[in-house]
């Protein structure tokens, strides 16, 4: 290894590192999750309520327990790692599990996040 | 185009499939979509160094279709393909500079292949907060690309004799 790889691999890692902080830092106890097709609002749900929702007409499933969301179904056929059901459980501000394949975004909320209306 | 050439990409390709599926059989540590090892990438270092860059860009390519058709789908494939062009775009580049080893080219491809496919993911969810993924992303992929870039370096060291 060259002494110009490891600045450029350490240069990467800071910036990693640094943002992920800064994110991390950022996050708060959230309130609502908000599910996203194509960047369209098609439903809101409340975090305090437990609850399994189908979402997008059946592509997805999810459930909300315990003040966490997570997906427990999708129609889609990706391999591995990168399918919903296996990205967790989210509850803070700005987490989100991404069903690429469905264009779903579903994202967590805080009470007062301003663009987040209470709805019903 | 050479027999033995011919043979041997066609080899190349078929030991980047099986990297892929056997990438996709470890399971997830973090509960963050895209974060790999990316296995495959260890025939593209190597043949990048070993062979040349056209070569490497076809088989890249006739992998990601393969790999796509077998396991995946259309939507799948539009994906990797945006994560392995701009991943071989940069490893090609940097290795075009002879500025730096191929640790650091793997690394630089690794973390490229990352950002391709979040940016694939912002355009299709239309949600620039997929991007969030990023930073996580950027760690695991240089952690990764130092481990293939340090593989791939052994390997071309390791089969100098062979000409291609």
């Amino acid at each position: 290894m060259k002494k110009r790889d490891l600045i450029l691999i350490v240069a990467i890692l800071a910036i990693g590192l640094l943002s992920w902080g800064a994110l991390e830092l950022a996050k708060e106890e959230g309130a609502y999750v908000v599910v996203t097709v194509a960047g369209e609002e098609v439903a809101r749900y409340s975090l305090a309520e437990d609850g399994e929702y189908e979402l997008n007409g059946g592509t997805n499933i999810l459930k909300i327990e315990n003040g966490e969301a997570y997906m427990v179904w999708a129609n889609c056929p990706t391999l591995g790692k990168t399918r919903c059901t296996h990205q967790g459980k989210i509850s803070r501000t700005t987490e989100k599990i991404t069903c690429r394949i469905n264009k779903l975004v579903v994202t967590v909320y805080g009470a007062e996040d301003p663009d987040v209306e209470l709805i019903g | 185009m050479k027999t033995k050439k011919v043979a041997f990409l066609g080899l190349s390709i078929a030991l980047a499939m099986i990297l892929s599926f056997v990438e996709s059989q470890i399971p997830a540590l973090v509960a963050i979509p895209g974060i790999k090892v990316g296995l495959p990438n260890l025939v593209m270092v190597f043949l990048l160094y070993k062979v040349g860059w056209k070569e490497t860009v076809i088989v890249s390519i006739i992998r990601v279709a393969l790999v796509s058709m077998l396991f995946g789908n259309v939507q799948t494939m539009a994906f990797s393909i945006a994560g392995a062009v701009l991943s071989l775009t940069g490893m090609i580049l940097l290795k075009k500079l002879e500025l730096f080893s191929c640790i650091a080219v793997s690394v630089v491809g690794g973390v490229l292949h990352n950002v391709g496919q979040i940016a694939m993911a912002c355009l299709v969810t239309q949600t620039i907060g997929v991007a969030t993924y990023l930073p996580v992303l950027l760690i695991s992929g240089t952690v990764a690309g130092v481990v293939i870039g340090l593989i791939g370096g052994m390997l071309v060291k390791r089969l100098d004799k062979f000409k291609f």
